[in-house]
């Protein structure tokens, strides 16, 4: 999936947000042989390319493809919720050219062979660029560490027990300890499974009224907090991998204050969404960690203003229909999120709640810099990832703009402001919106 | 007061919960229920105004004493009544609610009346048929046919609702009953008082209406009618109280707390009861109790709402 063979491509005229270089000018992007030979304002100073494709970048913006850190996904084992291929398509459709992958497959990624079959399928069937994170132990048990070094050593950029959060924090302490000395970088989520319990919403008066049982904020702010000590013991470079409320927020500055090398996620739900989305026991709306109150959405959005949250996550979670067309405590949790991730952050943008710039670092850069990778940049010699959106172009999300296998979206019917209208990955576009 | 709005589904209705009724449908079916009860004490108990008319009754968890009063009310309306109880057969075998609802609805039903463990899922099953729905109970959601038998209960003793005072005693957290009596008593315009150990009040509950107690002498002061809620056995011997013997010591109710109350005050109770674990035996049978008129009001009620869903487009009467 080189670019070689393509012609070279000249976007002009664009407005161009290219944080890596702290950059938001008007100017031209030149893409030849799949990198970035240019782009910004001087990017013409050494002439068009010959026989270059040339696009009218006019009223519109270019950005760096958006890196997703955090995306689960069906294969192997659970190919009628999502494949590889399906969740690069609606990737690319939402303007994403990265993906971390999630190891909850079936079976676990947990070591070198099943990580390089993801990779090889990857590579065969995906219009994207994956890259599969690592279970941090076998087959998610809790127990026995993976081998990070091999892992690592075979591309894996990321440890991660998906959904689950290790409760022995004997054993997350040598976990972290063993990842700092390979600097893997660990991301956690972090929900005391004893705590939340059977709750299956945020605790709270919305809760006890729907008669759901709830799962308290403690829940992810004691481990948390315990992985956040241990962060600080170990010096591993540790990433809260989707915190959802304003304490959570607080911890983590107070963290980063203290010099840790430690980040934090949010997902667009909970920067977008709150518990009173639920409704009536809508089940697309199940979510972990739950949806929480307005005040911690709020929270979350200050978090990504002022960089306590350094990245968004699209959290995309494809759930087959019959697990979702059930009572609300019996629904599976997750909502895909890769095509709606970058139309519903800019709504932070629209409302003025989170400068563009921010925005969109916290997207491309910031996580592909997490990840170490060469990406989420439009820096000269990039990979030409990149996405071109009309920013103000408003839309009504329907099932017709889904790509996944699944439908489960948080979004159905949701009217944004910001279309991708073509995607790049390594210069070749993946995706162009119709009309 | 808020609670979240009901569910309609245009063109078919339900009764899925206390929330969304005005004061005013309240009333109205209570005074139906009025009617029904005097049907109810005659010698030639049925109506034909349902007559050719199928009810089914679809429990998901049993119990014997709500199914039997739907029975009877759907009967004695001249309705074909059906059990059905898939606690144990079909979803065990993976059928979905989903699939259950789809299976009734091609039988015709004109009214299933729907008990289920887990909140919202009647609300659910509501959307997919096409017939009238009415919840028997949905987890710790809701049950609007107790909540209004207690109401036609108390209104008959006491001859209003306004101004009342009603406490209601236990496991708040889990009770279905609660809930919808904490709607329907606001409504009316009665002053809510729940009393309860912390660990059996839900989050939030000093924000749904009603004033919160811990203590049962504090709650019952004064008190007009004491409603006890039943705590499942599971919940007793340590998980949210620690034992039976500490429960009733301090929630049970007994003469010495219900001294508290007004000295007219009435003894409810959802039932089925545990006896020496939130009620005494001697208040349960004693003179303040009106456990049993509960029962028969429960026939009652259930004959006005499927009455009231049914009976406006009817054509037997």
């Amino acid at each position: 999936m080189n670019g070689s063979d393509e012609r070279p491509l000249v976007i002009e005229a664009a407005r161009i947000v290219d944080p890596s270089r702290s950059l938001d000018a008007v100017g031209t992007v030149v893409v030849s042989d799949g990198r970035v030979a240019a782009a910004g304002p001087d990017a013409l100073n050494q002439g068009r390319p010959d026989g270059a494709t040339v696009i009218d970048g006019k009223g519109l913006t270019v950005l760096p493809g958006l890196v997703d850190a955090r995306v689960f996904i069906g294969e192997p084992g659970g190919e009628h919720r999502e494949t590889i291929a399906s969740a690069s398509r609606a990737a690319a459709s939402g303007g994403v050219t990265s993906i971390l992958t999630m190891p909850d497959t079936n079976p676990v990624i947990d070591d070198v062979a099943i990580a390089e079959f993801v990779m090889r399928t990857a590579r065969d069937t995906a219009l994207v660029n994956v890259f599969p994170a690592a279970a941090l132990t076998k087959g998610l048990a809790g127990k026995e560490m993976t081998e990070i070094g091999l892992l690592a050593e075979a591309g894996v950029k990321a440890f991660t027990e998906g959904r689950r959060t290790i409760a022995d924090p004997a054993l997350l302490r040598r976990i972290m300890t063993y990842a700092r000395d390979f600097s893997a970088v660990v991301m956690h989520e972090t929900q005391d499974a004893l705590l939340a319990g059977k709750g299956v919403m945020n605790e709270g008066l919305f809760a006890s009224w729907l008669g759901l049982p709830g799962i308290p904020g403690e829940a992810e702010i004691i481990p948390l907090e315990r992985d956040l000590r241990l962060a600080a013991l170990t010096g591993c470079r540790y990433h809260a991998a989707k915190i959802s409320l304003g304490e959570s927020a607080a911890v983590v500055a107070a963290a980063k204050r203290r010099g840790l090398a430690v980040t934090a996620g949010v997902s667009i739900n909970h920067l977008a969404l709150n518990e009173n989305d639920v409704g009536q026991y809508r089940t697309y709306f199940r979510l972990s960690p739950p949806l929480r109150r307005e005040e911690d959405r709020l929270a979350m959005v200050e978090a990504l203003a002022d960089g306590t949250v350094d990245i968004i996550v699209s959290s995309h979670d494809p759930q087959d229909t019959d697990d979702k067309r059930r009572p609300f405590a019996e629904a599976e949790a997750g909502a895909i999120g890769l095509e709606t991730l970058l139309p519903a952050a800019l709504r932070l943008h629209h409302s003025g709640a989170v400068p563009l710039m921010r925005l969109i670092e916290a997207m491309t850069v910031a996580p592909a810099r997490l990840l170490g990778l060469d990406r989420g940049t439009l820096g000269p010699g990039a990979p030409a990832d990149l996405v071109l959106v009309d920013l103000d172009r408003p839309f009504v999300f329907t099932e017709e703009h889904i790509r996944s296998r699944s439908k489960n979206s948080a979004f159905e019917n949701a009217r944004f402001e910001g279309q991708v209208l073509r995607t790049l990955v390594a210069g070749r576009t993946v995706f162009e919106a119709a009309g | 007061m808020i609670a979240p709005a009901q569910t309609t589904s245009p063109g078919r209705r339900h009764l899925l919960g206390i929330a969304g009724l005005s004061p005013q449908d309240i009333t109205e079916l209570l005074d139906l229920a009025e009617a029904e009860v005097a049907v109810s004490r005659q010698t030639e108990k049925k109506k034909s105004i349902l007559k050719g008319r199928t009810q089914i009754n679809l429990f998901f968890e049993a119990s014997t004493r709500t199914q039997a009063s739907f029975e009877l009310a759907g009967k004695r309306l001249g309705a074909d009544v059906m059990n059905m109880s898939v606690a144990s057969s079909s979803v065990k075998k993976g059928e979905t609610l989903i699939d259950t609802a789809m299976t009734l609805n091609a039988m015709q039903p004109d009214i299933l009346v729907v008990r289920h463990h887990s909140a919202g899922a009647v609300a659910l099953l509501a959307q997919k048929v096409a017939c009238s729905v009415v919840n028997a109970g949905d987890g710790a959601h809701e049950h609007p046919t107790q909540a209004l038998l207690d109401a036609l209960t108390i209104r008959r003793r006491k001859g209003r609702i306004a101004r009342l005072i009603v406490a209601i005693c236990g496991d708040v957290l889990h009770s279905r009953v609660a809930r919808s009596n904490i709607i329907l008593l606001n409504a009316l315009g009665a002053e809510v008082r729940v009393v309860a150990p912390s660990t059996l009040l839900p989050s939030g509950i000093a924000e749904m209406g009603v004033k919160v107690f811990r203590r049962m002498d504090e709650g019952l002061k004064g008190a007009d009618v004491v409603m006890m809620l039943r705590l499942q056995r599971e919940r007793m011997e340590g998980a949210f109280v620690p034992s039976v013997r500490e429960y009733f010591r301090y929630f049970g109710l007994d003469a010495a707390k219900l001294d508290h109350a007004k000295p007219d005050a009435l003894v409810m109770h959802p039932g089925p009861m545990n006896r020496g674990v939130e009620i005494a035996s001697e208040i349960a049978d004693g003179p303040k109790s009106v456990i049993e008129e509960q029962v028969e009001m429960g026939v009652a009620v259930r004959m006005a709402v499927i009455e009231k869903l049914l009976g406006t487009t009817g054509d037997g009467a």
